[in-house]
């Protein structure tokens, strides 16, 4: 626009409404963002933690609007902190919204009680709230803000699972490949197939994968299931889309994660463990028929080797690791797109029990999606979630021994969106 | 108008790349190709991300395939659940297209292999619907 706009205009956008809110947590920022030569050599400006932490109970039926399960999320996740609410100076909506509501951003940001803060969406299929994670940080990290809180919550039991799977696989590309009736396990099962006739992975190796997190689950007083499944029962299991059977599969759910990212000096202030931001990996892919691997994600392995730079570590160095298991061949080739295997020998890792509790690198200690539920939005915050506790030595009976590095892996659709976070004590 | 006639069950009316639709009424499954870079796209694209243009042509896929792999959806989303069982697949084609797409109904699934030979070819479905699968080739490959 020739000429901009008239000065006063211009001006009156800058002006803070409430000058109190730019001093809340100490006189040395008072009335103004740091610029990036301050920044440089403060460490703790540099950095970005996670302060806080919290999930709702996964279900398969909450009972409960997706307001009130953010509530629950937002409340955990802020216990303990040395704020209050009106110390948040962003909040991030992640989500689906298989719920009726449109632009949930809004109701659910007044409910918490965060008007008149700057809220927006995130929708990156099941790995959105991991994609809220990265935006917080670039956000904290970028000098405009110092607090952000990041919400996931996804209410699927308003919909049979027809139509559920229905409203899913239109995260295929609508034109050319929903119109087939390709949904979520069957892009997962062609995954599976091909991995069986490359690698001669077998159903009873999927299995154990749904065997190990079954058990977990059971000690997760939030998840979904709260059976330990044998391998006859998983193996008995009808198929759904062969070759992946029933119990090969995670089930929708209900629910809503939260995490609270700081600026690291005022993490340290704030949070009596903060736990450090050392790395973020994130690629995309392609429709499926234009993949570069059908035994691999390859948008997993490019997010995991730029995670891996960015923490400047490799993977013997991770202690415990949360991945994306909506179904059991997703958690093998997760255990190769991170390196804990190499490719074709994830199944090794599972018979081996080497990612169990006392294994070489424990995987899914909180049940995963598939026994812990997986409310598409909410994942990506509850697998961090689990990280997190983990590394503040809050595992409860499941506890990784002097856990100190851990990582977390989150995919958006078939290998369609992947995060990888490194996190650190 | 045109698009809505493609695949069993439409998302989408309109697209620049109707003629696809039009060429499978005639019996061909195509592609494009940019004039520009020879860039080849399947599904058809009508821009060239590669070098920013929209000149494009359209080719045949011809020709004996490959099965890349494949799943059988016993359980299928709404609007598909008269149509369980049905097998999903991908082929890779000449020139390295790779297609994706659902394969001939009589075809049963223990004589699906990885591996195996594939062609595709245009069907008509009920209502004046067009769409491909994949097929079994009549000389065995």
């Amino acid at each position: 626009m020739a000429g901009g706009l008239p000065g006063k205009v211009v001006s009156f956008y800058f002006v803070p409404l409430d000058p109190v809110y730019y001093v809340k947590d100490g006189p040395e920022l008072a009335g103004h963002v740091p610029v990036r030569s301050e920044i440089q050599g403060r460490n703790s400006l540099e950095e970005v933690a996670i302060a806080g932490v919290g999930q709702s109970h996964f279900s398969r039926k909450c009972g409960m609007t997706i307001k009130e399960l953010s509530f629950v999320a937002f409340k955990e996740a802020m216990d303990g902190l040395a704020i209050g609410k009106e110390d948040i100076d962003s909040l991030i909506i992640c989500s689906s919204l298989y719920d009726r509501q449109r632009s949930a951003e809004n109701p659910i940001t007044e409910y918490l009680g965060l008007n008149p803060k700057p809220t927006f969406l995130i929708e990156n299929a099941c790995a959105a709230s991991s994609s809220g994670l990265r935006v917080a940080w670039a956000l904290i990290k970028s000098g405009l803000y110092k607090i952000v809180a990041v919400v996931g919550v996804e209410r699927m039991s308003g919909q049979t699972s027809a139509e559920a799977a229905e409203m899913m696989g239109r995260a295929y590309d609508v034109t050319w490949e929903s119109s087939f009736g390709l949904t979520m396990p069957a892009g997962y099962a062609m995954y599976a197939q091909a991995h069986m006739a490359r690698y001669g992975t077998t159903q009873r190796q999927l299995g154990l994968v749904r065997v190990k997190n079954s058990y977990y689950s059971t000690q997760n007083p939030k998840a979904v299931y709260q059976k330990v499944l044998t391998l006859e029962e998983i193996l008995e299991s009808p198929p759904v889309v062969s070759p992946l059977k029933r119990f090969d599969c995670c089930a929708n759910a209900d629910g809503a994660s939260c995490m609270i990212l700081a600026r690291g000096d005022i993490a340290r202030r704030i949070a009596k463990i903060p736990i450090w931001v050392a790395g973020l990996g994130a690629a995309s892919d392609s429709g499926m028929n234009r993949r570069q691997s059908l035994t691999s994600l390859t948008c997993a392995r490019t997010a995991a080797e730029e995670a891996y730079a960015m923490a400047g570590i490799g993977p013997g160095d991770i202690d415990v690791a949360e991945v994306h298991d909506c179904f059991t061949i997703a958690e093998i080739m997760a255990y190769e797109d991170l390196s804990f295997a190499r490719p074709g020998e994830g199944p090794r890792l599972i018979e081996e029990k080497e990612t169990y509790l006392g294994g070489r690198i424990p995987v899914n200690l909180d049940g995963g999606l598939l026994s812990k539920g997986h409310p598409i939005g909410a994942t990506g915050g509850s697998q961090i979630r689990t990280v997190v506790k983990q590394l503040r030595g809050d595992g409860d009976g499941i506890q990784v021994k002097d856990a100190e590095i851990g990582l977390a892996h989150n995919i958006g659709g078939i290998g369609h969106y992947a995060n990888v976070t490194i996190l650190r004590r | 108008m045109g698009f809505e006639k493609f695949g069993m069950v439409s998302h989408t009316q309109e697209s620049k790349a109707e003629d696809f639709v039009n060429f499978l009424e005639q019996g061909k499954v195509t592609g494009t190709k940019c004039k520009g870079c020879g860039t080849q796209y399947f599904p058809p694209q009508v821009d060239c991300p590669n070098c920013m243009t929209s000149d494009m042509e359209w080719f045949e896929v011809r020709g004996t395939g490959t099965l890349l792999t494949y799943c059988q959806v016993n359980y299928g989303p709404q609007g598909f659940e008269d149509k369980v069982p049905y097998v999903l697949a991908i082929g890779e084609f000449e020139e390295g297209i790779k297609i994706f797409g659902v394969l001939n109904r009589t075809i049963r699934e223990q004589e699906i292999k990885i591996g195996m030979p594939l062609r595709v070819a245009p069907v008509k479905l009920q209502g004046e619907r067009f769409s491909f699968e994949f097929q079994i080739p009549h000389d065995g490959g």
